[in-house]
């Protein structure tokens, strides 16, 4: 086991120096000069030469990359070249902390609806039931966040009037209050992701149900819903468990269309922003968070797979 | 939009697909085909995908209206921001445009550039996959590497950095989706050219003497076209995502005042709250039944295929 988590954690450092580099190469190709950005469009050249140097644009290209390498590594990542004066961690530490809030209410709504979809559509296979929880899941998850996003805005926040149509929630609304603010754009998760684990979860537990320690659980006189949960579940799972530790880098930074629609400021919302600027600081900062964060939700769900089933120690320790 | 993996699956099929001798391999495909015609959802979507091929090809007969023409009445007025009624079927937009046709000209921006890019990524992806899955060795290791260094970050994060960087013309848009779609298809290939290397019909072309190239052409690629139509059909599903957010963050293909979905939901989202929906969710309508439409295409050739 500290076998697999260290080979794991070598290999992800492997992975987070390859996106560096790939970050890195796309940075140094922006066709705009960021010292002339910065210095304003009437600044002297003597100004545009001073930032370029202060900034070290001059320098080597692998000094420039080997001081990313440095940044990532002693967690010090300089100021914005947007804001300049200001930490770029300042920028990036809440917008991690509301996509954090926003990835938390969304899989507390999605993970126990799909699963409960998925071993419901399972139990009663073939049914009209089944073919209803796989055929609204096919199609939800096909539609773009942005657009779930922005039909349920209409629906719900404008038509019905149930919730707030923008994530803005006032300054003085406790966590609970600004939890109710950013309902909508988790419900357009819930549309995205539901079809897609109550899928995996429904292909786990048909296999699961099939089982021949199912069988014998029920030959011991157990109920169906008993073995569902003493039984079923824990295997059935597995999947499940795993396709969220994969989706959780799109959750924190691949939600850039669903957090404009709702003007949320997460991260997605600073990329595009870090991007459009161009502040090369933030950008690499902000994808390095959102690899890391990635890196750290897949070793996790390995880790729970493994002590879900013992079998799975065995073979991430191959693996 | 999630990506499935469904490398496994798909492997299954394409190696029981190589069991069946070949003059049988005709036989099982006019009946995939014939079982594939036959399925409600594989109809729905293919007549839904083929209304909006027709609307990309000749918009002119489904609206009298240009896409950047502004809704007269008879006296010359014009009514922009006019809610849908009996002058403007979807209401009109804030210049005053008519937001039916709209959509209907806004259907080719998406359905030219995500094929495209679907096919270029399938075709790379298919080379490297094979590639990769036959000679294994240090190269598969490295390039393995990268590609789950790429597959880490969210498609949409590294295609708006590499838009920005690159500029927003369709080709630079086209070529970045295929560049982007093309780990996750050679990952899949990969996995199938793996388990079909194992079989005995590659051994005996092996012993037979023949070259890598000719295994991997001849041998190989026939019994993994399954596999990448499935995953042609998904990727296009996923191309269509990765276009239209695009269009929507103000990174689109070329001229902003064409009409295009993405960035037509980008100029109305804000005026929901002000009450004039009809300029964002037509379009929104349009692209969630075009994405719905290719799916149920996709998922009913990979159920037939995997039966």
């Amino acid at each position: 086991m500290v076998r697999f988590i260290v080979r794991r954690l070598l290999l992800s450092i492997v992975t987070l120096f390859i996106i560096l580099l790939v970050v890195f190469a796309l940075t140094r190709v922006f066709p705009s000069d960021p010292a002339k950005q910065l210095a304003g469009p009437f600044a002297s050249e003597e100004r545009v030469a001073q930032l370029t140097e202060s900034l070290g644009l001059d320098d080597p290209l692998p000094t420039q990359f080997f001081r990313l390498v440095r940044d990532v590594v002693t967690l010090d990542f300089g100021e914005s070249f947007s804001q300049p004066g200001v930490r770029v961690i300042d920028l990036v530490r809440p917008a991690l902390w509301n996509s954090a809030k926003l990835v938390f209410l969304a899989l507390m709504i999605t993970l126990p609806l799909s699963i409960v979809g998925g071993i419901v559509a399972a139990r009663k296979k073939d049914t009209i039931i089944d073919r209803s929880i796989v055929s609204f899941g096919l199609a939800s998850a096909s539609i773009p966040d942005f657009v779930s996003g922005v039909l349920l805005q209409f629906i719900i926040g404008v038509q019905l009037g149930w919730l707030p149509s923008i994530s803005n929630a006032p300054a003085d609304a406790g966590f609970f209050g600004q939890l109710e603010y950013i309902l909508l754009p988790a419900l357009a998760i819930l549309f995205v992701y539901f079809g897609y684990i109550a899928r995996i979860t429904r292909a786990g537990a048909v296999t699961a149900l099939d089982s021949d320690y199912a069988r014998t659980a029920y030959m011991k006189g157990m109920s169906t819903s008993e073995v569902v949960r003493k039984h079923v579940l824990k295997n059935a799972l597995q999947p499940t468990v795993a396709v969220t530790g994969t989706q959780m880098g799109y959750l924190f930074g691949g939600l850039v269309g669903l957090e404009r629609v709702f003007n949320y400021p997460g991260l997605g919302n600073l990329i595009l922003r870090a991007a459009l600027a161009p502040d090369f600081p933030l950008l690499q900062t902000s994808v390095v968070a959102v690899a890391v964060i990635f890196m750290i939700a897949t070793l996790t769900s390995d880790l729970i797979i493994a002590w879900m089933n013992p079998r799975a120690r065995l073979d991430v320790g191959e693996n | 939009m999630t990506d499935i993996d469904n490398s496994g699956a798909e492997t299954e099929g394409a190696s029981s697909g190589s069991m069946a001798p070949a003059q049988d391999r005709k036989t099982v495909k006019q009946e995939q085909r014939k079982e594939l015609f036959a399925t409600p959802s594989f109809i729905i979507g293919a007549v839904i995908l083929s209304f909006w091929v027709l609307c990309s090809i000749v918009p002119g007969l489904f609206t009298k209206w240009g896409e950047n023409e502004v809704i007269r009445l008879a006296d010359g007025s014009t009514i922009p921001r006019t809610g849908p009624g009996a002058n403007a079927w979807f209401g009109t937009d804030t210049i005053g445009n008519d937001v039916f046709a709209r959509v209907i000209y806004g259907a080719d921006n998406v359905l030219i550039n995500a094929p495209i890019s679907a096919l270029i990524a399938v075709l790379a992806g298919a080379v490297l996959g094979l590639t990769m899955g036959y000679y294994r060795g240090l190269v598969d290791e490295i390039l393995s590497r990268i590609i789950e260094a790429i597959l880490s970050l969210p498609v949409i994060l590294l295609a708006l950095m590499v838009v920005v960087v690159f500029g927003n013309s369709r080709i630079v848009i086209v070529l970045t989706i295929a560049a982007l779609f093309t780990p996750v298809v050679a990952r899949t290939v990969r996995s199938a050219v793996t388990s079909e290397a194992q079989l005995d019909y590659v051994m005996s072309a092996k012993l037979r003497g023949e070259s890598g190239w000719f295994i991997m052409m001849k041998e190989i690629f026939p019994n993994i076209t399954n596999v990448l139509i499935v995953e042609f059909t998904v990727r296009v599903g996923y191309a269509i995502f990765t276009v239209a957010t695009l269009s929507f963050l103000g990174l689109g293909a070329g001229d902003q005042s064409a009409a295009d979905w993405g960035v037509d939901i980008a100029n109305g989202y804000s005026l929901i709250q002000s009450g004039q929906w009809w300029i964002s969710i037509f379009p929104a309508l349009a692209i969630a039944s075009l994405v719905i439409s290719v799916n149920l295409i996709a998922d009913s050739i990979e159920k037939v295929y995997n039966s």
